[in-house]
């Protein structure tokens, strides 16, 4: 049934096949395909423990890291593997950024913080290269108002909500195609979270933007697909509005009806 | 409780056993208050005590002897040499201005006691003195100079009858005492001998100073060893290496290695670095090599739990951005990390400090009169020096011995110190 939700081939900024995911022999995700289009905002739902932040992670390698953790079966950017063995993964993250579920700013100033990425890529020529950067990417990540005075102020000063924004500035400084957002919202109150939602919804006319949220409601607001996960397997995806509205599987209907969750 | 007055709903009474929950946890306040009193109660007593016995290391009796630098008594000609001076006869002049200050003492035995009121050095800051003071020739000059160890022992317990019982002072020196005293020709002074000069077998011209320099430079060695090579071991271990069986072995040794009682890293510096590679014996530089083997474990340890402490957050942002592994460490994990390995390097060093057994092996243990000028002269060190002269018969080094242990206190509260200021200065809130 998932067959027929697949994008027109070369329509999909990511693609993934058939991708599994076992932490120790443990299988958390289990034949994944799904197709992510570019320029618009995906969200993965789904129940606690059900493999949806395990297949983000997939999207710019960051399970590398965790030791026993193999990734099997074939991911896509543009149509290049990014399991390949000529993929380099500090390259693949540049182009794939990722904002966390609590705000990870480093402890630096604001200035540092964002401006680390493109320092460490060699983004910018010159010092007022990298200034005019940093003033662009808090402009975009909406920050730049509010701390354009205090860019030496320590990041972990910060509200929290202003923390996530700094963290967004700092994912799209390095001019990334792709940014992976997990739950980045669960962290902050309703306020601090509308800013976050309209955030990315601007975001989405330059990035493709993959969310992982808990929330229903968040996904019906800020995404035009959405992709149900429950217990590692992914159940149905396709346009947001059909999936709340008329999901084809009855655990997708239960689910965004709040009967299981 | 009347029967009128309802009790509180809120009270500890409308809860059974919540009163014995109390009382628990007052138990358990005051022995734990108990616990820190008794070990306060004890260090002050370990304080007191070394301060009581070794402030006097500290101090010097001297003596005011005029002296009379005329050329014949230093038998040598007008027109002096640097060389003349160097070896020219000050203890005739000494002699003759102890038999000046004491005309009535006569016989071989009684002039060897008039002259043993004198320290032992006092010939060589004569001449040092001239040396450096030439226009003093052919005058008369009255220097306060330092006494012998036994003087010093007896003016500092106040010369009364009981000093008098416990002294090795001849009955004729005690006169003396008693005669200069009056003549107002004794005092006690600062002792700069003791902090400025190296060892010697006078109790009044030992210092600690050759042992203070060779703390100094084994520790020095010790510490830029053990904190690159633990500091990159651990970096490896926490943040590069696989959790494979080959890592559990080796972390598990790591673990053994920092209980391995440390005379241990002295035979192997003994036979790996002095017998093997053929280093000098007693250098500061052979110590701080051994120093640096016994601490590497601790070091690494710590820095270890530091680096676990870096949260994961941190490095996944680093990693999300597109930082290397190593980028992500070196810029971000390991910065975070430094107060925490700074803190348990500097640990390692006050143990390092403290340690005796180890250097005994390498032979820093040697009776070394001149400060050590460089890593591979020989040298001693703070503890060996406590060592010692603990074992030095003469009486006045009992003074010197307890003078010592707080010099080594001073330095273990100063690098203390220089720990909690480095780890204030680098330490970050995330």
């Amino acid at each position: 049934m998932v067959e027929n939700m697949m994008l027109e081939n070369g329509a999909a900024k990511i693609r993934a096949r058939n991708v599994c995911v076992d932490y120790s022999g443990q299988r958390a995700i289990n034949k994944v395909d799904i197709d992510i289009p570019g320029n618009c905002v995906t969200a993965l739902i789904g129940p606690s423990g059900c493999g949806k932040t395990s297949f983000l992670r997939c999207l710019n390698r960051m399970n590398d890291i965790i030791e026993n953790c193999v990734v099997s079966g074939d991911i896509t950017l543009d149509d290049e593997d990014i399991y390949g063995p000529q993929v380099d993964a500090v390259v693949l993250r540049r182009r794939i950024g990722m904002v966390f579920q609590k705000p990870n700013p480093f402890p630096k100033s604001i200035f540092e913080n964002v401006a680390y990425g493109p320092r460490i890529h060699g983004l910018a020529k010159t010092r007022a290269d990298l200034q005019a950067l940093v003033e662009a990417s808090l402009g975009r990540a909406g920050l730049w108002d509010e701390v354009k005075d205090r860019l030496d102020m320590p990041a972990t000063r910060l509200s929290g909500g202003q923390q996530q924004r700094l963290c967004i500035a700092r994912a799209i400084a390095v001019e990334p195609d792709v940014i992976l957002m997990d739950e980045p919202c669960s962290a902050l109150d309703p306020i601090a979270t509308a800013k976050i939602e309209a955030l990315i919804d601007e975001l989405k006319e330059k990035y493709t933007i993959v969310i992982v949220t808990h929330s229903m409601q968040q996904a019906a607001r800020i995404s035009q697909r959405t992709a149900f996960f429950h217990l590692g397997d992914l159940v149905e995806q396709g346009e947001t509005e059909s999936v709340f509205s008329n999901p084809k599987d009855a655990r997708t209907g239960a689910y965004v009806t709040g009967r299981i969750g | 409780m009347t029967e009128n007055i309802s009790p509180s709903r809120l009270s500890s009474q409308a809860l059974p056993g919540v009163e014995r929950r109390h009382r628990k946890e007052q138990i358990f306040r005051r022995l734990g208050l108990g616990a820190i009193l008794t070990s306060l109660l004890f260090l002050m007593f370990f304080l007191a005590l070394i301060v009581a016995r070794g402030h006097g290391a500290f101090l010097e009796t001297v003596i005011l002897v005029d002296y009379h630098f005329d050329h014949e008594t230093l038998d040598i000609d007008q027109a002096v040499s640097q060389n003349d001076l160097a070896n020219a006869n000050y203890r005739s002049v000494i002699r003759a201005a102890m038999r000046e200050l004491a005309p009535e003492v006569s016989g071989r035995s009684a002039r060897r006691d008039l002259y043993g009121i004198l320290g032992a050095g006092t010939e060589y800051d004569l001449r040092d003195l001239i040396i450096a003071q030439p226009s003093l020739l052919g005058t008369t000059a009255g220097i306060w100079t330092p006494s012998s160890d036994e003087f010093h022992l007896f003016h500092r317990n106040g010369g009364d009858r009981a000093s008098r019982q416990s002294t090795r002072l001849s009955p004729l020196q005690i006169e003396l005492y008693a005669e200069l005293d009056n003549a107002g020709r004794i005092k006690t002074r600062f002792n700069w001998t003791f902090l400025s000069s190296g060892d010697s077998r006078d109790p009044e011209q030992a210092g600690v100073w050759g042992a203070v320099k060779g703390s100094i430079l084994t520790l020095g060695i010790c510490f830029l060893l053990s904190f690159g090579v633990g500091t990159l071991a651990a970096i490896y271990l926490e943040e590069f290496a696989s959790k494979n069986w080959v890592m559990r072995v080796l972390e598990v040794n790591i673990n053994n290695l920092a209980a391995v009682p440390s005379i241990t890293y002295g035979l192997l510096g003994l036979a790996v670095f002095l017998n093997f590679f053929g280093l000098p014996r007693s250098a500061a530089l052979v110590g701080g090599l051994v120093l640096f083997l016994m601490t590497l474990p601790t070091i690494i340890i710590s820095s270890r739990v530091a680096l676990q402490a870096v949260p994961p957050s941190i490095r996944e942002a680093a990693l999300a951005v597109g930082a290397s592994r190593v980028q992500t460490v070196f810029h971000h994990v390991a910065p975070l990390a430094l107060p925490g390995m700074l803190t348990g390097s500097i640990i390692g060093m006050a143990r390092a400090l403290g340690e005796t057994a180890p250097l005994l092996m390498i032979g820093m243990v040697a009776f070394i009169v001149d400060p050590p000028s460089g890593v591979l002269d020989p040298s001693s060190a703070l503890p060996v020096q406590v060592y010692l002269w603990a074992e030095s018969p003469e009486r006045a080094f009992a003074e010197k011995t307890a003078g010592a242990i707080m010099v080594l206190l001073v330095f273990l509260i100063t690098m203390n110190l220089a720990a909690i200021l480095l780890r204030r200065k680098f330490e970050k809130r995330w």
